[in-house]
Order: structure tokens, then C-alpha cells, then sequence
């Protein structure tokens, strides 16, 4: 499989300083191999645009976490370079990391302290934090992801939601200008998956930059801006998400009554649609460059019962399953 | 269009190390284990304090024997005790459990993604450990102190000589012998400080560490190692018992110290090279 990075723009060759300020994550060939002989990450240019919502999707074992870890500075990278918010990591983690929110494959608390605690315990370790206010913004960050009511509950004795909540929390002890979330939704149930993709957008809206990973692909294709997908350590594709899926063949398919399934494929073949396919009731074809009411003008006019039509564009599971030719989750 | 205060704040070091100490001394099995270490001087006080019309006198190990003569010697017998087995088992489990805990609970990633610079955290970690082993012999001590004046009383001590000196001088050599062994300890958390760096899981750590000091303890009892015996961790331990001369014997105390710092010194460089430079992948 090649490594096919694509910019976001696609004319593309923007200057390098003037690209490099608007981007808030920045790879170059960033590769890991483990002392297991493994390669997780196999020389990746990550482009997270300033602003974006950055979905990174990909199957179970394809290099999320680790890449997310390479990002932030808790493992080196082989070889390559990671620029976070126009700083080098891990060398410029002082003073970049204060302002980046994170939560790293699942969250993890002492079991034995309070949620609100725990929150303390991290914001005095926090050496640019202000004590003053420590309490206010740990009880905000609290509020702000539903977990005001259990704050004085210890961590042991948390739902694994919201446990998961509390790990928000901590991203979100300060205002911050890039939040990296690994799998956020991870234990959340529907309401609490709902809330987290509001959130999500709450915090773009105000500027924050968000990269966003998960294995589920349906999950992010609802708030991401762009999107970069990931299979077996590579990054297979990245770029504006419109212009991802749109960049897929438009599908049509139509509803008929049995006795109408052969003229309705007559009709759409003499058109000069390609790969026409019937299932049972249902006729579909490449719609290509003819415009959808020209053919359902057309099948009217044919006498076809027309019991349903419509135009779908290939959302990015099968824009992966295009890419590799296999299933989405399969694992190495 | 920094949101965000990105310089380091005064004071914010000891922010941190209240935190750790918080953490550290209010976990609920430390102190488990510190109540532990104190029931030592207490359940020792009561025996003797039981049996001290029968003639135990003279039996047992040297310190032991005094106690009943001396509340001020149940401290002296009570360390003297507790240094073999039990002080190394309880600093061993806080000491190799300061990185590795973080590490096995995952709480380090985010403590770095804080961030905690490394070397930074490291210390502050030492200081944990450090804090808990002070605490370890302080409380030995201290139950020793009001036990042995509640069961026999306080006395000027006699000294192994036959020398009786008066009261306030025998509290001032009791208080040096805490104060020796406490530092006899540095070695030890420096030991279990880089044992933690190594693994993920803390209890490991704790065994290696626990391991090494009772290791320390068999080698320097062979008389066919006698001369690797000086480097051994555990060589001057027992030499608290100079305080309780008319005369203590400076180099021997000076040479227990400089053992223990160059325990610290080796040991603390290895666990620093390795902490900050180690993948944090749990
Ligand atoms: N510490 C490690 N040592 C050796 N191999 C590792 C280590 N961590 C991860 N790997 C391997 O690297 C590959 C990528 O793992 P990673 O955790 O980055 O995947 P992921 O995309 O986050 O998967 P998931 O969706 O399951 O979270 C996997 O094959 C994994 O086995
Ligand atoms: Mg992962």
C-alpha cells in the first residue's frame, strides 16, 4: 500500500512558512518502530490545519494512539519530525503543551481521589496554571461535561462514561487552542456521544482546533471538517472531508415493481449509465455525468413504475473499503 | 493568540510537591503500613513490659535486653529490629511504586501531557519516597519514645562502655541514631526509585528493591566477600550503634553517609538517564 498524503487544497503547493503558521499539527515522515521490530507509524505527513476538526479514523491497530502519542511527547519517534502548534516536540513540550488538552487512549485518574481531586492533582502539576482559580476551573471543566453531581465520588466508584467524562474534564482544565482526543467517546452512551460531538463543536466554533480519532467512521463523518485515514501505519488519504467524499462516483438506485425491473435497466443502460446492478426490487447504476431527473424523465416516459429514486454519494467507509479493498476493521 | 499563560509560575514546584506529599502520605495503604511499623515498638514495649519480672534480662539481642531498665532503648531495640526485614519491606513498596504506580495506572501520560518536564518529576518523585521513608523512622521513634516512657519510664542512658550519661544527652544520641538510620535509607529509595523507572508494574519494582536490600544484607554476612562487603548497601546500617558510645567512632558514621550518597548518586543517575529518555507507552 502507498503512502498518499494530499493537501487540503488541491492546487496545493503553498509556501512552506505561511503554510506552517496555519497549521496546528504538522508530520513530516513521522515514523515509530518498536523495539518488537513493529512499525505502528510508517513515515506520515499529518496536515491539521488552524481551526479544523480533524477526524483520524482508522482500524483497530493502524497507528492512532501511537502517532497521538509521538504528537505529545510520551514516545520518540523513530525518525520524522512532529510539529505541534509551530513548536518541535518533543523539545518544545514546555511551552506548547499548556496549551494542549489531551486524552490519550482512555482516560486514567488515581482510583482512590475524588474526580474533583484528581483534577487538582493535575492542575498543580500544571507549573503555568494558576492556583488561584485552580478550584473554579476544575469545577467549570466538571460542569461542562456533566459530571458536576459526581465530583466528590472517588474515580473507583465512577461508570466507565464517565470516567471517560472526567478525562474530557482534565483536557479541558484551561482554555486551550488544540485538544487532541483519542477515542472520546469510548464507553459514552448514545446521550453521552451526542453531548461529546456538540461539545466538539462548541469548542470549534470558538477556535479550538480538535484532532479526533476513532475506529468508528460514521461516529466523526457527522463533525469533522477534515479527515485523515489510517491503515496499517500509514495515512492512506487526508484532506478537506467535502471534498473526500465528494470525490467519490455518485451511485443511483431506484425502486420498481417486478415486472418493471428489466425496462428500468434497459432505460438506465440506453442513457448511458455504467455498472448497472438489480437486486430484487432494486435497480442502481453509476449515475456519471446524467443529471438524476433526466433519468427519472426518462424512466416516466418508458412507463417504468417509479416506486422510489434516489442519488447517494459514497460516504468514507466505502471510500476506505474503495482505498484498500478490504473490510474497515480489520485489524494487524 | 496565546489563550493561555505559558510561562512557569513562581511557586509552583512546591504546588507540586505538596501534591505528591498529599498523595503519598494520605494513600490509605502507606499509612496501613506505617501504623504497621508502629505497632513495633508497641507490641515489643508490651511484651517486655509483661514478662520483665521473669528473668529475660541479658537474653536476646544486646538493645532488647536494655529496654526494660530505659523506655529511651525501646526506639534503639525497635529500629535495631525493624532494619533487616521491615523498614526495607515497607520503603521498598513506597519507593518502587513511585514511578511505576503512575505508570500501571496510567496517570503518567498525563502527568507528561501536563505537562511535568521529566527530570521535575523524577524529583518531586524522590521527595515522595523520601518523605515516606523519614516517616517510616519517625514513627518508629516516636510510638518508641512515649511506649518506652509510658511502660519503663525515661533515664539517662548507659552507654556500652558502662558510662551513664544524663537524660537530656541520652534523648539528643537517640534522636542522632533516628536521624542515621533515616539516611541509611537514601540508598534504598534511590534503589526502588530506578527499579520503578523500569516497569510498568509496581509490584515488581517493589520486589526488586525489597530483594536488593535483603541481597545486600546475606552477602555482607559472608566472610568470603569480605571485600566487596564496604559497598554493600547494607554494610553500615547496624553502625547506629555508635551514637551509643562515650566516643562514637566519626569515620565509621562518615563512611556509612558517604555509602549511602554514592548509592543515591549512581543509582538517581540511572533512573534519571532512563526516565527521561523512556517511550511512556502504558
Ligand atoms: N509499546 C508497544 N510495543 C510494541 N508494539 C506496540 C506498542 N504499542 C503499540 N504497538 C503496536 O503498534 C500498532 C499500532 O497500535 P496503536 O495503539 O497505535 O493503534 P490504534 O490505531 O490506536 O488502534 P485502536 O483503534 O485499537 O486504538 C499495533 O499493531 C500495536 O500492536
Ligand atoms: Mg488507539
Amino acid at each position: 500500500m502507498t503512502d498518499r498524503p494530499t493537501g487540503a487544497a488541491p492546487s496545493g503547493a503553498a509556501p512552506v512558512a505561511s503554510e506552517d503558521a496555519d497549521l496546528a499539527i504538522r508530520t513530516d515522515g513521522l515514523t515509530k518502530r518498536f523495539r518488537s521490530g513493529q512499525v505502528a507509524v510508517a513515515g506520515i505527513d499529518l496536515r491539521v490545519p488552524r481551526g479544523a476538526v480533524y477526524g483520524f479514523i482508522g482500524p483497530n491497530g493502524s497507528g492512532k494512539t501511537t502517532t497521538i502519542r509521538m504528537l505529545l511527547g510520551l514516545v520518540r519517534p523513530t525518525s520524522g519530525r512532529a510539529h505541534l502548534l509551530g513548536g518541535a516536540m518533543p523539545e518544545a513540550g514546555a511551552g506548547v503543551l499548556p496549551r494542549v488538552g489531551a486524552l490519550v487512549e482512555g482516560p486514567a485518574f488515581h482510583p482512590y481521589l475524588t474526580g474533583r481531586a484528581n483534577l487538582g492533582r493535575l492542575d498543580a502539576s500544571d507549573a503555568t496554571a494558576d492556583p488561584r482559580t485552580a478550584r473554579q476551573r476544575a469545577d467549570e471543566a466538571l460542569e461542562r461535561v456533566g459530571l458536576a453531581a459526581a465530583a466528590a465520588k472517588p474515580y473507583r466508584q465512577y461508570s466507565l462514561g464517565m470516567k471517560q467524562r472526567l478525562g474530557l474534564a482534565a483536557a479541558l482544565l484551561r482554555p486551550r487552542e488544540l485538544l487532541v482526543l483519542d477515542e472520546p467517546t469510548n464507553g459514552l452512551d448514545p446521550q453521552g456521544t451526542r453531548e461529546v460531538r456538540n461539545l466538539v463543536r462548541e469548542l470549534a466554533d470558538h477556535g479550538t482546533t480538535v484532532l479526533v480519532s476513532s475506529h468508528l467512521l460514521a461516529e466523526i463523518e457527522q463533525v469533522c471538517s477534515h479527515v485523515g485515514i489510517m491503515s496499517g501505519g500509514h495515512l492512506l488519504l487526508q484532506g478537506d472531508r467535502a471534498e473526500l467524499t465528494g470525490r467519490g462516483l455518485p451511485r443511483l438506485s431506484l425502486q420498481t415493481s417486478a415486472d418493471h425491473v428489466g425496462a428500468a435497466a434497459e432505460v438506465l443502460t440506453g442513457l448511458g449509465l455504467t455498472d448497472v446492478q438489480t437486486a430484487g426490487h432494486t435497480v442502481s447504476a453509476l449515475l456519471g455525468a446524467v443529471p438524476p431527473e433526466k433519468v427519472s424523465a426518462a424512466l416516466v416516459h418508458a412507463g417504468v413504475d417509479l416506486l422510489g429514486l434516489e442519488v447517494r454519494r459514497p460516504n468514507l467507509e466505502q471510500i476506505f473499503v474503495e482505498l484498500t479493498g478490504e473490510g474497515f476493521d480489520v485489524a494487524r | 493568540m496565546s489563550l493561555v499563560e505559558v510561562a512557569p509560575r513562581r511557586g509552583s514546584l512546591l504546588r507540586l510537591v505538596r501534591s505528591e506529599l498529599r498523595l503519598v502520605l494520605g494513600r490509605r495503604r502507606n499509612i496501613v503500613l506505617l501504623v504497621g511499623l508502629s505497632l513495633v515498638p508497641l507490641l515489643l514495649g508490651t511484651v517486655l513490659f509483661l514478662t520483665q519480672d521473669t528473668a529475660l534480662d541479658g537474653q536476646g539481642p544486646g538493645f532488647v535486653g536494655r529496654v526494660t531498665g530505659n523506655g529511651l532503648f525501646l526506639v534503639i531495640a525497635s529500629l535495631f529490629l525493624c532494619l533487616p526485614f521491615l523498614l526495607p519491606l515497607t520503603i521498598g513498596i513506597a519507593s518502587g511504586d513511585a514511578i511505576a504506580g503512575e505508570a500501571s495506572a496510567g496517570t503518567l501520560r498525563y502527568l507528561l501531557t501536563v505537562p511535568v518536564a521529566r527530570g521535575r518529576l523524577l524529583a518531586v518523585k524522590a521527595v515522595g519516597a523520601l518523605a515516606f521513608a523519614a516517616s517510616a523512622v519517625t514513627a518508629i521513634a516516636i510510638v518508641g519514645v512515649v511506649a518506652g516512657a509510658a511502660f519503663f519510664g525515661l533515664r539517662g542512658i548507659t552507654l556500652l562502655s558502662g558510662t551513664t550519661v544524663p537524660l537530656g544527652d541520652g534523648i539528643l544520641r537517640v534522636a542522632a541514631v533516628v536521624v542515621y538510620v533515616g539516611l541509611s535509607m537514601t540508598g534504598l529509595v534511590a534503589v526502588g526509585l530506578f527499579f520503578s523507572t523500569l516497569t510498568e508494574v509496581p509490584v515488581g519494582a517493589m520486589a526488586a528493591t525489597v530483594v536488593t536490600a535483603i541481597v545486600c544484607g546475606v552477602l555482607d554476612q559472608l566472610p568470603q566477600l569480605a571485600t566487596i562487603a564496604p559497598a554493600l548497601l547494607t554494610h553500615h546500617w547496624l553502625d547506629f550503634a555508635e551514637f551509643l558510645r562515650l566516643e562514637p567512632d566519626w569515620g565509621v558514621l562518615g563512611q556509612g553517609l558517604a555509602l549511602q550518597a554514592a548509592w543515591v548518586a549512581i543509582f538517581g543517575a540511572l533512573a534519571w538517564s532512563r526516565f527521561t529518555t523512556a517511550d511512556v507507552s502504558s
